[in-house]
């Protein structure tokens, strides 16, 4: 199925989700508000998209960019699920109850970024130890063992 | 949690009984871990009642080192994923990285790819069957195992100069057109891999012992398959048909015949038996690939050594040797990736091993991560 076919698809099944549809670099993404990630990850699911493939985040200065990649063997499509996330207290709901897919990598996005995921059932550090200082993939992550690279011409 | 963890608690079943629970810590460093995990067991005699992987010994922060690094040396980080398949780590972010900065690739440059990653697949499967075979007490196969990995690993010393960590794939090409004479070996080995193969096949897989240890043992459902994310061989033993290779071409992997094994049961040895058979498959393809083969540049010419994309993110994945592996980009136009994610096809099997070991006997625990096949360097990265 190509993008062409995926918008139509999603248009008439939900046609709430048409505006948010859009197309950045060649991949099909559904911008939508943090609030309303788990419904429409819900909706998604439900028009076919039925694995998990990614989650992760994005430290965009303001904001996270928050995202999970959902993939469906059927209709062989692929479609970004995208929202802001706000730096001051992040929060998004947890998408385990939709799939246990989740569980390990909301865990790691906790770890790298600090982003709490309500619902999640056991929401811990996975990568780092427990007693971490800090979240290391936010671009003001500080350690003082850290170097800059030198700039190469 | 402390690390010397073993102690007895009283737990109460559901059923009101109370039971004396003994809580055993296996690993960080054990050798049926099969690298740096470890496992806390909670055990109501020899049974499992829960098993807790604890993971992240082996995390070097890759994904934030490559935020300091210009594209070209995040190549080498790579290998340091997935280092019993680096070829696969270095194509998935080469592939990435040509997509963000718009790189071609000429058609020979497409060939050698595939073909060092049919081969990586062998060498891989050799190690996760072998290994298998190991912790279920069938070490003659592991020895079988590993001299056939043994050739696949001096056929790349022949065509890169390395036997582990490669650095071959690169973004617009490969480092190294073929050596002359390379194309026979390689020729050779999958005719001699062929037979060696179905020597495994009837030494390990027939055998009434590895029956006994390895059916029914772990049990995933497809749908359970699907839901937890599984891909790649652990996908397919439980009869999930998804292959990247076939449902989302890339490459030149439309241009070859081949099947896709699966299985049927879902347990530790269709896991291990569909290992065996995509060697077959693999050997199926490097002939092809071969024989299609045409002269030509190996790599493209004029490339900078500073490569700067566009601002903009891409998302490509590839089949390993484990599953869908992908590499997640983000440019801010800089000669730096803004952002570098991987999505690990080994972190997102190992999570299944808490639902698999349940009820199973603490021996089986081990045969069961080792069907799994987890290589720590991607599970923590």
């Amino acid at each position: 199925m190509n993008l062409d076919q995926l918008r139509d698809h999603l248009c008439s099944v939900y046609p709430d989700l048409c505006p948010l549809f859009s197309v950045e670099f060649g991949d099909g993404v559904l911008n939508v508000a943090s609030n309303d990630i788990f419904s429409a990850a819900n909706d998604l699911k439900n028009l076919g998209f039925d694995r998990l493939l990614m989650l992760t985040a994005v430290d965009r200065g303001v904001v996270f960019e928050y995202q999970c990649r959902l993939l469906s063997r059927a209709m062989s499509a692929a479609i970004t699920l995208k929202t802001e996330v706000p730096r001051e207290r992040p929060s998004v709901s947890s998408l385990v109850p939709l799939w246990p897919a989740a569980d390990w990598q909301e865990r790691e996005v906790y770890d790298m970024f600090g982003i709490s995921f309500a619902g999640h059932p056991d929401l811990r550090r996975i990568l780092l130890p427990d007693d971490w200082g800090g979240y290391p993939l936010r671009k003001d992550y500080k350690d003082p063992r850290m170097i800059r690279r030198p700039d190469y011409i | 949690m402390p690390l010397d963890v073993e102690s007895r608690e009283a737990v109460e079943t559901a059923e009101g009984e109370v039971v004396d629970e003994l809580v055993v810590n296996v690993g960080p460093s054990h050798p049926s871990t099969h690298g740096v995990c470890r496992v806390i067991i909670h055990l109501d005699g020899e049974i499992v009642t829960r098993a807790e992987p604890v993971i992240g010994y082996l995390h070097r922060g890759i994904e934030k080192m490559a935020e300091n690094r210009t594209y070209l040396q995040v190549v080498p980080l790579t290998d340091r994923l997935d280092y019993v398949g680096s070829m696969y780590s270095n194509w998935a972010y080469c592939r990435s990285v040509e997509r963000l900065a718009d790189i071609p690739v000429p058609e020979r440059a497409e060939y050698l790819r595939v073909i060092v990653c049919e081969l990586q697949r062998i060498a891989s499967h050799m190690m996760a069957i072998g290994s298998n075979g190991a912790d279920t007490g069938a070490l003659t196969l592991f020895v079988y195992a590993f001299d056939q990995r043994e050739h696949v690993v001096e056929l790349f010393e022949e065509l890169c100069g390395q036997r582990l960590t490669y650095n071959y794939v690169r973004p617009g090409g490969v480092s190294h057109d073929m050596p002359e004479g390379w194309a026979d070996d390689v020729r050779a080995f999958t005719a001699a891999h062929r037979s060696a193969l179905a020597e495994m096949d009837k030494l390990f897989f027939g055998n009434v012992i590895t029956r006994g240890r390895l059916k029914g043992i772990g049990v995933l459902s497809a749908d359970d398959a699907v839901a937890w994310g599984a891909s790649g061989p652990v996908a397919r033993g439980s009869g999930v048909n998804w292959d990247l290779r076939k449902h989302d071409p890339y490459s030149v992997y439309p241009r070859f015949d081949f099947d896709i094994p699966t299985g049927t049961d879902g347990d530790c040895y269709d896991r291990a038996r569909v290992r065996l058979y995509e060697c077959y498959e693999s050997c199926r393809i490097i002939e092809q690939a071969l024989a299609q083969m045409q002269p030509g540049p190996h790599r493209t010419e004029g490339l900078p050594r500073l490569i700067a994309p566009p601002p903009g993110d891409a998302y490509d994945h590839i089949e390993s040797a484990r599953g869908a592996l992908g590499v997640y980009l983000v440019s801010d136009g800089s000669t730096r990736p803004y952002r570098m994610k991987v999505r690990s096809p080994a972190f997102c099997n190992l999570a299944l091993l808490p639902t698999l070991a349940e009820g199973h006997m603490l021996s089986d625990l081990v045969a069961i991560l080792g069907s799994l096949d987890p290589v720590f360097g991607e599970v923590d990265r």
